[in-house]
Formats: structure tokens, sequence, C-alpha cells
């Protein structure tokens, strides 16, 4: 499989889930995981570019597949994207978790509806769960992430 | 040895600034190591067996069949507990791994650590615990009777607040009586419970770890282990949250233990299920309440009794039960209280400390009553709330005289006469309506209400415990130019205080780079991230010891320069009386390092009367209210928060985009509460330990939050600053119930509101 543009070998355990294997096989330790099994959405990569959650993947259906993590968005020290810049700027996160997660599918939502309504935004964004911030930054934040990105 | 830790950020910025936070770029990088992220070579996994009972006799535990499993290092027993097996934040109650005698489900009994984690689950799953299982208690007015078997050997009660104010046989006109009961809630950081300990080879070991206080940590560990203090180092890892959910000790001493019999590095990260019972809760409770009220609507005397649950152990309950106690009448004058507030142990799940902490319980019942008793005077609810509010100089229920500004009117004005939001329009997106788009209603049925609370409760510790901060302030030149580290043991737990200590530093010293060092118990203690005490107790110790580098800096130019007095630092130069610069910063100090370390003390509380509750208990208190508005679909009983209104008194927003997060943030727990978090215990199990069924707000479910931040000054503090993070979960939830009651007609008594409460 291609994780941010590097090849890597298959996984060795059939059993393994994609978001073990992005976490502890490969090193990418920016995806998280807060509930195993696809509801909390902090586990959320891009699959071919859309937003999949990768706890409720086998790292072997990843096979052959495009995988983007949060880490490769703005590689080694790239300038920041702009959905990770417009969270930055929001101060869309506080103890920034769930922040992966939410930056993975606002890159996902903005791709398929660059300028997406508030119920547009709510509705793209309702599969990730923040604890800290009662959204209200999270939804600023998609709005300045759609600006920055235009 | 050492894992990668988060960067120590610099920033600028000064108090009052609205300032980015500066970790943010590693966290929206992917790149902030949470302490479910760190590793180090060598490093064994842990894993704990659990008692699948509330309450049994541990009979023999046989740990052959894990030990010889694959991968496996070492199994642990409560054999293995080197120091004192009993620990706990004010009553050392509960065992590090259970002896004798589990008390609630999930309890810890044994540990193993292996090559992998897998491997140590499945060793976990052969260590045979055989037990004689007994009838758990699980109601806490039953745990009170005298028959129920004795959970510790003091009893069940775990305290018992009297507060007796004014005349105890007061009477009154109008007099409403009211029971409520409110549901346990998880604070579900999305951060799981984790470490990772190092042994140093010397018989000590250092503990990366996410926790809302270093120190009381050590102090535990060090006791448990056997160790001394100085022997258990503690750092602080990235933290995933915490809301109280970190204040007890979860896989600290469990780590440490592993790894001190290994000699290896091991990792303790816990699942979501794990979590559910690797941590305390917030307290169920049932609360019976009476207001008694003139006929033109002055409270004359509040009587309440309030029950909580307290759980297995005790953990931070004493506490709790005394801020339920405390503010039992909310933020409201009353000459005459008679307040029975009561912990118990029961073989629930423990409870303990979460955002609010005791008066999120007691908001539900005291707004309750105060709606309950407008309707029986025909007044309105706002107005019977302004004409009882607390004012400066006001007593509470404990006797204590409430300096500073108290704008309890005031905050409720303002959420009361905001325009409110249009009604529901015809078509709307489904999104808007209750059942959102499981398109259960396109409006019919639906029936909208609004609905106003105000809360209050202490900030920092009360009851005369000793409370403090201590901060190490460095001054130096780096690459030509002032740098100041700051290195405090407080914890950033998403709140913030990374961003906060820099910009004390940057607003005392005047210099641009400000670099907050990683917390760790290598400089004193800071106290807990809790009690919304951080920006003031260690910020004022920040403060502190800025100033006393300054004054150092200031001498330092007077001695160079052979000049008298009004020097002063500024912009990194020093300054004549006349406002010229004399010298730079950088060129005075040369060579020169200023350290400077200072402890912070707030004012002095006192203990409770054991008898009356009377005392002055609280160093400073703080204030908010909401106005929440709902739409019901009264047919199905599911609920649409439509806006929510919030009015607080936060002294100084020293960063006022932190400030709006935790007003936010914490309107959000409150809805949580109000209308969908719950812990279902059945016979003392938990029923629901996981996302899929312990259900959290999600952004479709959180409405706007409309804000008024008073920036009102508090004499007392640091820059008038007030403690900020908790009143937003106080108040915000009592409004939404108050919002259904008014939609409904019904009574509504018990939280969270399920859709059969308000249809059957």
């Amino acid at each position: 499989m291609n994780v941010n543009g590097v090849d890597h070998p298959a996984p060795t355990d059939p059993r393994r889930l994609l978001s073990d294997h992005i976490r502890h096989d490969i090193g990418l330790t920016g995806t998280h995981v807060g509930c195993e099994h696809g509801v909390c959405g902090c586990c959320t990569v891009l699959f071919d570019g859309a937003p999949v959650r990768s706890c409720l993947m086998l790292a072997i259906q990843a096979e052959g597949h495009q995988v983007t993590t949060i880490e490769g968005l703005a590689p080694d020290g790239a300038p920041l994207h702009p959905v990770q810049q417009a969270f930055h700027e929001t101060h869309g996160l506080q103890c920034g978790f769930c922040t992966p997660g939410f930056v993975m599918s606002v890159v996902g939502l903005l791709k398929q509806n660059p300028d997406p309504t508030p119920e547009e935004i709510d509705e793209g964004i309702s599969g990730n769960l923040c604890r800290c911030t009662g959204y209200a930054s999270i939804r600023r934040a998609v709005l300045r992430a759609a600006e920055l990105s235009r | 040895m050492k894992p990668r830790l988060a960067e120590e950020t610099t920033s600028g910025g000064r108090v009052g600034d609205r300032v980015r936070r500066p970790d943010a770029v590693q966290k929206v990088r992917g790149d902030f190591p949470y302490s479910s992220d760190l590793q180090v070579d060598g490093m064994l996994w842990g894993a704990t067996v659990r008692s699948p009972h509330p309450y049994a006799r541990i009979e023999s535990i046989d740990t052959k069949a894990a030990k010889a499993a694959p991968g496996v290092k070492a199994v642990l027993t409560f054999e293995d507990v080197a120091g004192e097996n009993a620990y706990g934040l004010e009553i050392a109650d509960q065992p590090v791994l259970a002896s004798d005698v589990v008390r609630y489900w999930g309890e810890a009994v044994a540990l193993v650590a292996a090559e992998h984690p897998e491997q140590a689950r499945r060793a976990a799953d052969k260590v045979k615990v055989e037990y004689a299982v007994l009838k758990p208690v699980t109601d806490p007015e039953q745990a009170l009777l005298p028959k129920a078997p004795k959970l510790h050997p003091g009893g069940n009660v775990t305290r018992h607040i009297k507060i007796r104010h004014g005349d105890q046989n007061a009477t009154a006109e109008v007099v409403v009586t009211g029971d409520y009961e409110i549901g346990m809630q998880d604070q579900a950081p999305l951060g799981p419970e984790s470490g990772l300990a190092i042994p140093d080879g010397e018989g000590g070991v250092d503990l990366y770890i996410a926790t809302q206080w270093l120190h009381i940590d050590q102090k535990q560990l060090a006791h448990v282990l056997g160790l001394e203090p100085h022997e258990v180092r503690l750092t602080m890892a990235g933290i995933g949250g915490a809301f109280g959910a970190r204040e007890d000790l979860s896989m600290q001493a469990h780590a440490c233990m592993l790894a001190l019999k290994t000699g290896r590095p091991v990792k303790i990260s816990y699942s979501r299920p794990e979590s559910f019972v690797g941590h305390v809760h917030r307290h169920p409770g049932k609360l019976h309440y009476e207001h008694g009220a003139t006929k033109d609507g002055k409270l004359v005397y509040v009587k309440a009794r309030i029950v909580l649950d307290g759980g297995a152990y005790a953990s931070s309950s004493t506490a709790v039960i005394a801020n339920a106690s405390c503010f039992a009448v909310g933020p409201y004058q009353c000459p005459n209280a008679t307040i029975d507030g009561i912990v118990a142990y029961t073989n629930n799940p423990p409870c303990g400390a979460m955002r609010g902490f005791g008066s999120v319980q007691n908001c539900y019942a005291h707004e309750a009553q105060m709606d309950k008793l407008a309707a029986a005077l025909t007044m309105d609810p706002v107005a019977l709330r302004r004409h009882n509010s607390l004012e400066t100089g006001s007593a509470l229920i404990t006797g204590q005289v409430i300096d500073g500004p108290v704008p309890v009117a005031e905050l409720l004005r303002l959420v009361h006469e905001r325009p409110l939001p249009a009604p529901a329009a015809k078509n709307a997106d489904l999104t808007a309506m209750p059942g959102g788009v499981s398109n259960t209603t396109h409006g019919e049925s639906v029936k909208r209400g609004i609905g106003y609370a105000a809360g209050f409760k202490n900030i920092g510790y009360s009851e005369g415990f000793n409370d403090f901060s201590t901060a190490r302030v460095r001054l130096s030149v780096v690459d030509g130019k002032p740098r100041v580290e700051v290195h405090t043991a407080g914890a950033e737990v998403g709140q913030g205080l990374v961003t906060i200590q820099a910009q004390i530093a940057g607003t005392e010293l005047g210099v641009r780079d400000v670099m907050v060092l990683t917390a760790d118990t290598e400089v004193g203690s800071a106290g807990s991230s809790s009690a919304s005490r951080q920006t003031y107790i260690t910020g004022g110790a920040v403060k502190a010891a800025c100033e006393a580098v300054r004054e150092r800096v200031v001498a330092l130019a007077q001695s160079e320069l052979k000049s008298g007095e009004g020097l002063r630092l500024e912009d990194e130069n020093i300054v004549g009386a006349d406002g010229n610069v004399l010298v730079a910063l950088a060129t005075l100090l040369g060579e020169e390092v200023i350290d400077e370390l200072r402890v912070f003390r707030p004012r002095k509380t006192s203990p409770l009367d054991p008898d009356t509750g009377q005392a002055n208990a609280h160093m400073q208190f703080a204030f908010a209210a909401h106005r929440a508005v709902v739409d019901v679909d009264t047919e199905l009983g599911l609920v649409k928060v439509v806006e929510l209104a919030t009015a607080q008194d936060v002294g100084k927003a020293i960063n006022p985009q932190a400030v709006e997060g935790q007003l936010e943030g914490g309107a959000a727990q409150g809805l949580g509460l109000a209308v969908m978090e719950e812990i279902q215990v059945q016979d003392g199990v938990i029923k629901n330990p996981s996302f899929t069924d312990y259900l959290l707000p999600t952004i479709l479910d959180m409405p706007p939050v409309r804000m008024d931040i008073l920036e009102l000054g508090d004499p007392n503090s640091p820059y008038g600053l007030k403690g900020v993070g908790e009143p937003p979960t106080i108040s915000s939830g009592p409004a939404i119930l108050a919002a259904i009651r008014a939609a409904t007609g019904r009574p509504v008594t018990r939280v969270p509101v399920r859709p059969h409460d308000l249809v059957l």
C-alpha cells in the first residue's frame, strides 16, 4: 500500500486493523484511536482520496490503494495545509486529540463540496466527535478552510 | 531513554490578546505526541485483569497459565505491591490491585506485561481468579440503612455535610417541593488513559503520563510503590482531554509496578470499554427539595436532602458533596437553609471529579424549584431569580459573605434580553428538526420551549486546603535576544494553560520569546488542572516569579548604569524615568542568567463547621446564566436544542479565544447530560461502555452558543481574573430542562431526559 506517497510492504498479520498498522507498524501516530469501533472518527484517513475510518478496515484491504494520513497533508515541515491552517487560526481545537480526524474529514468534505453551507458542514462532519470545543470553533474552522482553499 | 514529547513551543502575546495556541501547530499536523502515542525501544505492553463482579470475595488467584503464555514477562497481583496497597485522593481506601474483596465491576485484580499488546491481553485472560460472589449494594439509600453490609470499615457514609443556616423552623406563605434525579455522566475524554513507565535501573522509575496533577500522582505512587517521591519522577505527556477523569490514578501505579518488576519500559493504553471502568464518573444523585417564599417572591428557606452515589471508592466524593451542599440553593439569597448532603459507598462504579463538581447535580434541582416557585407565585421565572439574586455583600447559606462583583441579576438580564432565534421554518432542513436526518417529523407536533437557569460554584480548593502553585522563570540571552523560560508542573489539558503562561510572562517581562517548558515533577507542585483554578493559581505563580525576575533586572540595571530610581523594563529595553531607552535588555544581561522560583497562594479558606456547615470555606466564586431554546417532538419525545445563550463574568479574559472555547465546550457537556449522556448501570454492571451506546453530542446536536462575556475584575485575583472552565457546564443543562418543561408542560425531573419521559 502507498501511505503518504511512500510504498510500504504488506502487513504480516491479516487481522491487523488499518489504524493499528498505520500507528504501530508504519509509526505514524497522528492517526488517533479513540473508540476502536467507528464512532469517534479520530482515526479518519483518506483512502484513495475519500475519508474512511481506519479502525473499521483491515490493513490488507488497503493493499494496492493510496492512503493519506494527517502527516501526509503538509509533510516534512511544509507550510500547513489550508484546513490545518484554518483549525489553528480559529482555535478549532483544545486538547487536539480529535483534530487529525476532523482535518481529514474536512479535506474530504471540501474536495467534494468546496463551498458548503452551514447545514452541509454540520452533516459533513457529524461523524467526528469532539469533547472539548462544543463544535462552534470547528464550524468556524471549516468556513475558514473553504475560504483559504479558494 | 526518553520517549519523544511535545515540543516546548515559544510564543508571544500579552494578557488579553487573542493568542493562537502554540501547541496547535503540532496538533493540526498530527505531530503532537499523546500519551497513547509514546514509544521507546524494548517497550513491553501492560494489560489489566479486572473483576467481572461488582462485589465478591477473592478466593484465589492462579497466575501459572498466564506466566507461561507466549511473550509474557510478568504477571503481578496484590502480593507484588511493594508499598501500602491503598491509595485515593482524599481517603486511601482503594487497593492498587484487589486482595481480598472486589467492590466494583471492572476493579483491577492482576497485571500482565508482554512483548505485544495482544499477547498481554491473551495472557490476562489466562489469569484464573476464583470469586465468592456477594450481593452488591447498588442503591445509595439502601447503602445508608443500618442493615446494609459495610463496604468499608468505617461504614457506607463517605461524608455527610450538614448546613444549618438561620432559623431552622422558618415557615413561608408559598411552599413548593420536588424530587430530582441525575444520571451518571462520563467525562469521555477522547484520548484513552495511557502512559509509559521507564525503570531507571536504580530502583526508581520515570513515568510519562497524561494526568491533571503530576504531584498528587507522584505522592500516591511513591506510597504504593514503597519508594521515595524523588524516585518516582513524572513528566506530562500529551493529553486527550480530561474534565476530571484524570484526577485519580488509573494505570499509573500498574505501569510502574510492571516496569520495576521487568526492568523494561512498560506502556499501558486502555481501550474505550476499559476506559469506562478505568476512571471515575460524575456522581448520580437523588435530590429532595423544599422551597419556601413570601407571597411577593422572596426566598424564606430551602430544605434539601441530596444523596449522591459515590460508588465503590471515595475518590474526591468528600469534596463533591461539600460543593453540592454549599451551593445547594443556587446563586440566590436565602436567609434560612437546612441542607443534608450525603455521599454513600455502593458497589457501583466509583465517582469523583467531573467539570462542575457537585454544582451540576444541585443546579438541576434548585433551578427546577425556582421555576416551580415562579409558577406557584404566578411570577416570571427570570424576574423571580433576579428578585433573589446574590449580590456583593450577600451571605451564602454557609454564612460566607461574598466580596467582589456578583453580577447574577445582570447575567440573567443579559440572556433574557438577547433576541430570540426565529421560529422553526416550514420545510426547514431536517438537521434543524428533532430527530434530525432520521426524518421523523417535518414540524408536526413540534413545540418550542424557552428556559432559563443560573448557577455558580467555587474556584480553586476549599475548606482550608493548602492551595498553591509553583513557577520557575528564567531569563537569559539566546542568539543575542532575550529569552524567557517558564517552568511549572501545571497540566495543559487542552484548556490553554501553556498559552496563558506564555502570555503572562510576556506581559510581565515584555519579552517576545517566551518558552514554556514541559511540565514535570522537577519543579514544585502546581496543584490540579481542576476546579477552574490553573489560570488563577499557576498564572499567579508565573506572575510572581516574573515580578521577581523583573526586580532583579531593574536592580542589575541600577547597579550597571549607576542610576537611581525610575528604571523600568519595557519592550526588551531598560528605560529611564524620562522614557528614554538606556540599554537593551540583551546587552545588560550579557551572560547573566536570572532565575527565580515563586510559590503563589490564594486567599486562605476555612473548614466547614461539622454541625452547621458555616465557614468562609471558599476562595472565589464564578457565576453564569443560560437561556435555552428547544424544539420538542411531543409525539416521539425527541428534543432539538435550537440555541443556547449564556452570560458569564470571567473577571478578565486572559485569552478571549480560549474563554469562548471554554464557554462553548462547557455548554456542550451540559447539553450532553441534559438530553443524552448516561452510563447505564444495572446491578453494578455498566451496560453501555462504548461510544455506540454511551451517546455524546455531535455537531448536529450542538446549537450555536450566543455569549456575553463580562470582565468585571475581581479585586483579589491576578489581573482580576476568575476561573472560567466549569460554570458553562453548570447552568446550561438546567436551562435546557426548563425549556423542555416549557415546551411539553411535563414536570421532567430526571436527566438525561429520555424520549419516554416526554411521551409516556
